[in-house]
């Protein structure tokens, strides 16, 4: 089942093999990745500081939007928004005289996962920021630092070790996601396989070919993510061997 | 300002609950869901409630018989992982790494189409007393749910083995308890107390996972309410409900582990 026919179908000659369409929806996948990622730490920012310093119906608000997103399986939420979201564009845009539009899927694929990243980012950003020693935020409010001054030259760096972990969790969970979005047609990497199994019938070459796709994501993000958490916390004693 | 109220009773809790702010957001709420009530279209809920009722105790059923699988292979995956041998440590570890770095819809797409295509061309197996069994989804979506959860939950659990303190288990060795009673009486218990707080969110995200099998054929409550959107053409409708069963059931889920923390009487130091 391993044949040279079968590893044929994985070449990058357009005829038979599928290697290119692989690739790009991998690249698709990793677009989407990103994307969501960077839309869920804005949200994630914005919640944790409503969460942390906003009156109280924000708060509660900001409660409901995190409990529901966690509870609800990613595959609802994305149908729900997918649904919802182009409809209400779309009816938006008819409203305001201009033609209906089709929704890429990828954009929309960075939308609805962006929502979903957001809940679970505004947690651990949350967590983050508060354990950082509040006398360091104590100290530039002291200064007269203005909030958005306080955000990036103090909040941000400090909480940045105590979030990697977390937020390291989450880029790993949203490269994984985003094989959801094939049930809605989004082109990435897992709905490109099954296109291309489907056709050819070797399900087996394709889906681990894939999957090696996938794991070599998730490897290669883990050594990036040892760097990047090395160097956000240069300067600070190591936990280990602490006692 | 946690010492100077130690004991706060029920009725001040309350009134500590429910201030003004709330009473005016719950208020809207009950607008909003009277609202969807009447303006929405539900007339096609008695029609496919034996079928929902079916889905639920499918997606029920699926959530326990995974979890508890799982879990029977992720003893032994975590203690591999701490105190086996090369030979069973690194293919415990390699088993971890690939389910979790991989997406769970392809792990399952993988054993039902890739197995589901290989199966028919053995003519022994299309002989045998399984073939009935295994021409179904099911045994595909409990089989790929059981090993996902057992990936995860393996990593967790070598964490657990880990930090119990390692005088815990010298105090016992001590004593003359042989390896096997260590292990059931000390090391066990001790590390699922501590596991218990990350199985409970493991589970949650496995009962997010199950709908995953409706792509499979298999007609949980995901597939019911996909099934009335394409029969009917309403689509938003059965979602919520569907985001409303998923809720209850993640709340009923949270409360059990809470219970069963609580029940075990813990002093971490």
């Amino acid at each position: 089942m391993f044949g040279a026919s079968s590893l044929e179908l994985l070449s990058f000659e357009p005829p038979n093999g599928r290697g290119l369409n692989l690739l790009h929806g991998l690249a698709n996948s990793v677009g989407i990745a990103f994307g969501s990622f960077g839309v869920g730490l804005v949200i994630g920012v914005g919640g944790a500081y409503g969460k942390l310093y906003g009156g109280p119906v924000v708060r509660d608000l900001l409660e409901v939007y995190t409990t529901v997103v966690r509870a609800v399986p990613e595959l609802v939420l994305i149908l729900l928004l997918y649904f919802a979201g182009t409809d209400l564009i779309n009816q938006l845009l008819t409203a305001l005289g201009y033609a209906a539009i089709d929704i890429n899927g990828v954009v929309a694929g960075i939308g609805v996962l962006g929502v979903v990243q957001g809940a679970y980012s505004t947690e651990v950003l949350r967590g983050a920021i508060r354990a950082i020693p509040q006398g360091q935020i104590e100290a530039a409010r002291a200064y007269g630092m203005p909030p958005g001054l306080l955000l990036r030259r103090i909040t941000l760096p400090a909480m940045l070790p105590f979030a990697i972990p977390g937020l390291a969790n989450l880029w790993l969970i949203a490269t994984k996601d985003t094989a959801l979005l094939a049930i809605v047609g989004v082109n990435e990497l897992t709905q490109t396989t099954r296109t291309a199994a489907g056709a050819t019938k070797a399900y087996f070459t394709f889906f681990m070919a894939a999957g090696a796709l996938y794991l070599v994501l998730t490897l290669v993000s883990n050594i990036a993510i040892g760097r990047v958490e090395r160097w956000a916390r240069r300067g600070m004693p190591s936990i280990a061997g602490s006692h | 300002m946690a010492a100077e109220t130690p004991v706060i009773d029920a009725a001040a809790r309350a009134s500590l609950w429910m201030q003004p702010h709330r009473i005016a957001l719950i208020l809207i709420a009950l607008v909003v869901v009277v609202a969807s009530i009447f303006l929405m279209r539900w007339d096609w809920l008695p029609a496919y409630l034996p079928l929902a009722l079916q889905g639920i105790w499918r997606t029920i059923w699926l959530l326990v018989v995974t979890s508890v699988l799982g879990i029977a292979l992720a003893i032994p995956l975590g203690l591999a992982q701490v105190i086996g041998p090369p030979i069973l440590s690194v293919p415990a570890k390699v088993f971890c790494t690939i389910i979790r770095g991989t997406p769970l819809l392809l792990q399952l797409w993988l054993l039902y189409y890739g197995l589901g295509s290989l199966f028919p061309q053995f003519p022994w197996i299309r002989e045998s007393f399984l073939w009935p069994i295994l021409r179904q989804a099911w045994p595909y979506a409990v089989l790929s749910l059981t090993i996902s959860y057992a990936g995860y939950e393996g990593e967790v659990m070598r964490g657990a083995f880990a930090g119990v303190p390692l005088g815990q288990l010298e105090a016992a060795r001590a004593f003359g308890m042989s390896r096997w009673k260590i292990f059931r009486r000390i090391w066990l218990p001790q590390a699922i107390s501590r596991a218990l707080p990350t199985l409970a969110g493991e589970t949650v995200l496995q009962l997010k996972a199950t709908p995953l099998v409706a792509t499979i054929t298999m007609v949980d409550i995901y597939a019911v309410a996909s099934r009335v959107r394409q029969d009917l053409f309403i689509t938003y409708e059965p979602l919520l409900l569907l985001a409303l069963v998923y809720m209850s059931i993640t709340g009923i889920l949270v409360f059990g582990f809470r219970r069963l923390e609580a029940r075990i009487p813990s002093k971490l130091g």
